[in-house]
């Protein structure tokens, strides 16, 4: 079995200046760009169901900049086979439907029966593509695995619900998201870094994807923004020091605040 | 193209209070869009409940009973409500940001080809149309964005408005729940509910949240007790959570949640920027923590500099003196 991996690159949420109020898009500085930390989680399961000898393949898939490439190596590293990277201007500015119909289109291509994705992508935090991408894809799919197991053409997976968790079954081919319980995403070795550069990387247009360019890229966005704004940063409010009363003080601030 | 639907999702007898406060804001706008304010309801055993949503302002409450809508999965509600938007077209539908919520919009608005605005914290009318603002990169900035087409999808963060009654009353209408093989082909086969009566993080309108500053996992009693006084939440932060000191799931900030509650009592957290961007947007920060240079108190509307064993417990005993 194959398992393809959705991987991210993605800002530093925790660098400052967004959002450019010209172009409205991503500013993307240099050095400034990583792996999708939830992302790993999705890596290190894959792996491990290749090294527990249930899949023989990991494929990395992904939509975005041809640089990325460089952040998206760190997942060669842990121990992905190969990466397909589309990466076309008239991409740029995707949706969650045009990424969700790349995507999809490069899994058919790799003939991966299972889809492993991040809870969520720590720039726009939406958490919505492994449910978009089942749609898309016709297969099943199950979000926020805190665990994932195969039997035959079968996956079994405690999925952490709004209420509790649950254990869902669904046949493959599937689309599953993992949640950061799931396992402990492991670094790359020395030898992983260095053996990564050799790992096949392919770069796609869409159109040597076989993405049609209509439903993606800006143009094919269902959305649009139409302002941005930058609140001023939360400032310090009042500090003090517990003399005792450092309770006091608190509960007599939240009954200020109408709180208690 | 007319008015809204609001996918109300049950809870026990009651509903999940994010779909009352998506209510209670969209009979402000539905409106200038055009049409009634309708609200859907999937589930088991749902239809009793369903007339309540008409306080909140819904005129019609669509309801579908079928033992694969209760399950928590989104792929079954999609038929349904596909098919209602089929019938009724819908100018926008929206959902909560819960689990189910976010699974069901993003399936929904992937079969209908239809925009999808996520983590939206305000809504309003720009003409006839929806405007949706969402915070990004942690609240640093926002975000206003609108459709190119209908139906308008948002998922809408818990916590962004206040339910509030208006007296209305709402036509019940029944619908039949055709579900097809291929939204049945996960299941659910076992369940293992969260604790009874624990709040989950994103729609708790208090957090109390604790750190590595209270050093070892027993020492979260404190601050559950704490949150039990105020009915609150407990979050943690990484450290707390990958020292194993608390699950993953209560984990606030960058790679945990995004919550935004009335009140956020952080205990022995330092406040580092990736605690910080999980947090900002909360409407009053109280933080105690025994280092007067901690970044927390940047940003804390309130901070106390404290040993957290002396004033958290001692706060905890004010609350349940003060409530009796
Ligand atoms: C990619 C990435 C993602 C991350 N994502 C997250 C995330 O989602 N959420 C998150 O929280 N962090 C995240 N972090 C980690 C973050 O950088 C900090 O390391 C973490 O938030 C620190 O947790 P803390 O404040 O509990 O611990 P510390 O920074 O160790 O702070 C503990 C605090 O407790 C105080 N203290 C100690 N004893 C007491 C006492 N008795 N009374 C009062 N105060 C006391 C100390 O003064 C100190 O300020 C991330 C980091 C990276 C690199
Ligand atoms: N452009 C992309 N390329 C590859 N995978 C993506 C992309 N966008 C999102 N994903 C995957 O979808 C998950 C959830 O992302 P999101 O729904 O955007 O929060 C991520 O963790 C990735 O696994």
């Amino acid at each position: 079995m194959k398992i393809a991996v959705c991987v991210k690159e993605v800002p530093d949420t925790t660098a400052e200046k967004r959002i450019d109020a010209g172009t409205r898009r991503l500013v993307r500085d240099e050095g400034d760009r990583m792996l999708n930390e939830f992302d790993k989680y999705a890596i290190e399961e894959a792996i491990r169901l290749k090294e527990a000898g249930t899949a023989d393949e990991v494929i990395l898939v992904s939509l975005g900049p041809e640089k990325a490439v460089e952040s998206l190596r760190q997942a060669l590293a842990m121990g992905a086979d190969r990466l397909v990277l589309v990466s076309d201007p008239a991409a740029a500015g995707s949706d969650y439907l045009g990424t969700a119909r790349a995507l999809a289109a490069v899994i058919e291509e790799t003939g991966a029966e299972l889809v492993l994705l991040g809870a969520e992508a720590t720039d726009a935090r939406s958490g919505v593509m492994a449910a978009a991408l089942g749609e898309v894809s016709g297969r099943a799919w199950v979000t926020s695995a805190n665990s994932v197991s195969v039997s035959g053409s079968t996956i079994t997976v405690e999925r952490q619900g709004d209420d509790g968790v649950d254990t869902v079954q669904a046949p493959l081919p599937a689309v599953v998201s993992v949640t950061k319980a799931i396992n402990e995403p492991r670094y790359p070795s020395l030898k992983g870094i260095m053996g990564a550069k050799k790992k096949p990387q392919d770069v796609k247009s869409l159109a040597e994807a076989g993405i049609d360019a209509a439903g993606v890229g800006e143009q094919g966005a269902r959305t649009k923004v139409v302002g941005v704004e930058t609140p001023p940063p939360r400032s310090a409010g009042r500090v003090v020091k517990d003399e005792g009363d450092g309770a006091q003080q608190i509960l007599d601030f939240l009954i200020e605040k109408k709180i208690v | 193209m007319a008015g809204i639907l609001v996918v109300a999702e049950p809870q026990g007898s009651g509903f999940r209070r994010v779909g009352l406060e998506i209510l209670s804001k969209a009979r402000e706008i539905t409106g200038a869009l055009g049409g009634p304010l309708a609200a859907y309801v999937g589930g088991v055993g749902v239809a009793g409940q369903a007339a309540s949503l008409g306080a909140y302002g819904a005129e019609k409450v669509f309801v579908a009973e079928h033992e694969a809508l209760g399950m928590g999965l989104g792929a079954p509600h999609v038929d349904v409500i596909a098919r209602l938007h089929a019938e009724n077209d819908f100018a926008a539908i929206l959902f909560g940001g819960t689990a189910l919520g976010r699974d069901t919009a993003a399936a929904l608005a992937a079969r209908l080809g239809a925009g999808l605005n996520s983590d939206s914290t305000d809504l309003m009318a720009n003409g006839s149309v929806l405007r949706a603002r969402r915070p990004a990169f942690g609240g640093q900035n926002l975000v206003d964005c609108e459709w190119t087409g209908g139906p308008q999808v948002a998922l809408v963060r818990p916590n962004s408005f206040q339910a509030s009654e208006s007296g209305g009353s709402a036509e019940v209408i029944a619908v039949s729940p055709d579900i097809s093989a291929a939204a049945l082909r996960a299941t659910v086969t076992g369940r293992k509910p969260a604790d009874q009566g624990s709040v989950s993080l994103e729609e708790a309108s208090i957090i109390v949240s604790g750190g590595r500053g209270l050093g070892a996992p027993e020492n979260f009693s404190v601050v559950e007790a704490l949150a039990a006084s105020l009915g609150a939440a407990v979050g943690a932060s990484r450290a707390a959570v990958d020292a194993g000191w608390y699950p993953h799931p209560k984990q606030v900030g960058q790679t945990g949640k995004t919550v935004s509650p009335n009140l956020y009592i952080a205990c022995g957290i330092s406040g580092a920027v990736q605690h910080k961007v999980g947090m900002q947007t909360s409407d009053v920060i109280v933080a105690i923590n025994k280092d007067p240079d901690a970044p927390i108190f940047q940003f804390a509307d309130l901070g106390v500099v404290g040993d957290l064993f002396t004033v958290v417990p001692a706060l905890t005993a004010l609350i349940n003196q003060r409530r009796g």
